[in-house]
């Protein structure tokens, strides 16, 4: 298992570690903003707003909950940092999955984690790391095109079919003062595959 | 830091064996360097390449293991991988020295005889990175050196002698879909890689690296490009996604200096959301290994329709046929067809087709450039769901077949009675997202009505075009690449009960098997050390093998058999008497 686990070591993390230890070694404590890796490989931080993961540019507009189709398909997003305005796209991890349902039917749970009906769940499956893309319109069902891992939106991304042996992650949602989606928390369990 | 936090870890795992020995990184005290003669004429007792020979024949002359004496085969050694998922790559053997990947791209050094682990290569993979099929499919060697295509898409050369990285060249991003799973090509100081990614619309290519430096030699698409010949054979920008991936190993003429790559299918599925033949997916491409020129070119069927991958390249075999010798070319297809084309003067010609398993798309074949007519109601298009036989994974996927110069006969690792039904829909193409354009609720596997196998290893005489024998498996279907001997024995494995076998391969009566720890979907090897013949494989299920057993296990009760994952390999030779 812990081979595995160091298996997962991201190369950009290890340089950003390197970096770290370099701006430590030079300039001591007082390089806060150094010691950080850049802002695109963190994975999406409360106060973050959403984008469109695909066409994405520094300027693309906060997604608010209008965006987000009703009852499916699921969208995908990035995290944006508001200040910076990057898009925190370093890592295929951190992308994220919207849908819009019908508050009546989510459990209490998602409900409390959903910003006007739209949830967010990490997009990339338990199982492999591929991203899950597909909608079982019928079912409601979110589906992984890779190996057919199914997860429940609704019951808080638990897993209803496939290899997959962890819920998706679900991501806390908030609204900002001017009604966009905003990150409340941070992705709740551990996001990305059994192995890499 | 996090090396740090690894050798602590480390140390924690040390001091919980109470004192046993830590993992020794023993070094190869004396390695025969791999010159290009070597690799053109290989000693019988080695197994330097993915299929042992440039010719791609998987055959090994040795013959102290035989028809006599194969019953008292045993186990003389095993070592565990320590890693799930397909295991599929042949254990490579340089006079002794024994080289095996795993899944993840990790290489083993190992004592050919003693078992004894000399060095592990383990490749820190990127965290983000997705994994659609999970396998490595071997080495190659050249000089002192080691060569790996890796799964987030590097090329990598090691010091044989020590495992230690010596340079690593990235070949495509990762990010937006490629990756490698093949061994590489070695030929005129060149290592050769084929790309993977056919699913997430890459547009595939064979590049060609120098082997000392690692600097790119030449790379050549599948698919041209406007103004390209054959690039008529596209419908406005979908050559930019067409697919035709490489993800198995060339063949090599060395007297023409011609290796010959099979293409994957063309992307997305739907033959309709791509009009036009679509040159070259689903074809051979005969390049020249100084410039990566297309010499030649044969597509084996057009427009694909039914995800049926032709990477599978061509064995370069002596034929006798209607009275002369050809320079073969045999494909045992996807498409479920037995290809044979000659390559000569003039490029490469069309010989014959047969189907050998039950194949219901092709109506006929014209007879001089083997081109096949379809019966356009068997082939699935954007929102029209369509049965058709075989399935999308063929009449045989990937796993070789092999050929015997003694018997004269291929021995192919077939998948009969099993059809399946596909419907396409249109996606838009975003980089690194699953590119199929299908609908996964249409993706359908049945079988053949009062089908009594699925598996099935067939020997056929090339000559005459006859199958020989057969060896049904009335519970399994069939991922097992095959190995024929001098001693006129066929070893294969690749069924869901685990077991290893070998053949007589004149009567294809089992001789031997073998349970093992998982499924065998590895690529069997024979080679001798200190004059004892010794046969190779390793056993770890998973990937495609996996994935029909998950579908054939809704379909049919007799084929639910849990196949338990890991690798392991196994290594054989007859009990002293």
């Amino acid at each position: 298992m812990a081979e595995s686990v160091m298996q997962l070591q991201d190369v950009h993390t290890r340089r950003d570690a390197l970096a770290l230890g370099l701006a430590l070694g030079c300039c001591g404590s007082g390089a806060q903003a150094q010691t950080s890796p850049p802002a695109r490989n963190l994975r999406p931080t409360a106060g973050d707003c959403l984008v469109r993961a695909v066409g994405v540019s520094e300027s693309a507009e906060a997604l608010r909950p209008d965006d987000v189709v009703s009852a499916g398909p699921q969208l995908l997003a990035w995290a944006k940092e508001p200040a910076s305005g990057v898009v925190r796209d370093g890592s295929r991890l951190n992308q994220i999955l919207l849908l819009r349902l019908d508050p009546e039917t989510l459990d209490a749970e998602t409900l409390a984690r959903a910003a006007n009906g739209v949830l967010a769940y990490s997009a990339t499956c338990t199982h492999a790391q591929c991203p899950v893309t597909e909608w079982r319109q019928e079912a409601g069902i979110l589906h992984c095109p890779c190996h057919g891992s199914e997860f429940d939106p609704r019951g808080g991304g638990r897993v209803v079919g496939g290899p997959a042996l962890r819920r998706l992650p679900p991501l806390p949602l908030g609204l900002s003062a001017e009604g966009s989606l905003e990150v409340a928390q941070p992705f709740l369990g551990k996001v990305g595959g059994q192995v890499a | 830091m996090r090396n740090f936090k690894r050798m602590l870890m480390a140390g924690v795992a040390f001091a919980g064996l109470a004192g046993a020995p830590g993992p020794v990184q023993a070094e190869v005290k004396t390695y025969s360097p791999v010159t290009e003669q070597r690799l053109q004429n290989p000693e019988p007792r080695n197994w330097l390449m993915y299929r042992g020979t440039y010719d791609g024949q998987g055959y090994s002359p040795l013959d102290k293991i035989n028809t006599s004496n194969v019953a008292d085969l045993v186990p003389v050694w095993t070592l565990s991988t320590g890693v799930m998922e397909g295991h599929q790559s042949p254990p490579i053997v340089n006079d002794g020295v024994m080289f095996v990947t795993t899944p993840q791209a990790q290489v083993i050094a190992v004592d050919a005889k003693t078992g004894e682990q000399l060095w592990r290569y383990k490749r820190q993979l990127p965290e983000d990175l997705t994994q659609l099929h999970p396998t490595n499919r071997g080495v190659a060697l050249l000089g002192d050196r080691v060569y790996v295509a890796t799964v987030d898409d590097f090329l990598v050369a090691l010091d044989a002698k020590t495992g230690k990285e010596i340079w690593a060249k990235e070949v495509e991003d990762y990010r937006k879909g490629h990756y490698m799973t093949l061994a590489p090509l070695v030929a005129h100081g060149k290592i050769m890689v084929g790309g993977s990614g056919g699913e997430y619309g890459i547009r595939g290519f064979v590049a060609a690296y120098d082997a000392n430096t690692g600097e790119q030699a030449w790379r050549t698409y599948t698919i041209p490009k406007p103004g390209e010949p054959g690039s008529d054979t596209w419908t406005g920008d979908t050559w930019k996604t067409g697919g035709g991936s490489i993800w198995i190993t060339g063949t090599y003429d060395p007297e023409q200096g011609t290796a010959y790559w099979g293409t994957g299918n063309a992307a997305p599925w739907m033959g309709n959301a791509r009009p036009g033949d679509n040159l070259h997916t689903t074809s051979v491409l005969a390049l020249d290994v100084d410039t990566g020129a297309i010499k030649a070119a044969h597509q084996y069927h057009h427009n694909d329709s039914w995800d049926w991958d032709e990477v599978d390249p061509p064995m370069l075999v002596d034929i006798q046929k209607d009275g002369r010798t050809i320079k073969g070319m045999v494909h045992p297809g996807r498409n479920g067809y037995l290809w044979t084309l000659e390559r000569g003067e003039e490029g490469i010609s069309f010989v014959s087709g047969v189907p050998f398993v039950r194949q219901n798309v092709f109506t006929s074949i014209d007879k001089k450039t083997g081109r096949p007519t379809y019966d356009e109601a068997r082939k699935p298009g954007l929102n029209k769901l369509v049965d058709f036989c075989p399935s999308l994974w063929g009449g045989k996927d990937w796993p070789p077949a092999a050929y015997s110069p003694r018997t004269k006969m291929i021995y192919i690792p077939a998948n009969e009675n099993l059809c399946g039904s596909l419907s396409g829909k249109m996606m838009d193409y975003v980089p690194g997202q699953l590119y199929l354009g299908a609908g996964l609720e249409d993706i359908g596997l049945t079988l053949f009505p009062n089908a009594d196998h699925v598996g099935e290893l067939q020997a056929w005489d090339l000559s005459t075009n006859k199958k020989m024998w057969s060896h049904p498996f009335a519970k399994s279907q069939l991922w097992g690449p095959v190995l024929a001997t001098g001693g006129d024995l066929v070893f294969m494995g690749g069924t869901n009960d685990r077991d290893f076998r070998a053949f007589d391969a004149k009567s294809g009566k089992v001789l031997w098997k073998q349970k093992t720890n998982s499924g065998v979907t590895g690529v069997p090897v024979s080679y001798e050390v200190d004059g004892v013949q010794y046969i190779a494989v390793q056993s770890g299920w998973g990937v495609d093998a996996q994935r029909m057993q998950d579908s054939l296990a809704k379909v049919s009760v007799d084929y639910r058999n849990e196949v338990p994952q890991g690798g392991v390999v196994w290594v054989f030779a007859v009990r002293k008497r």
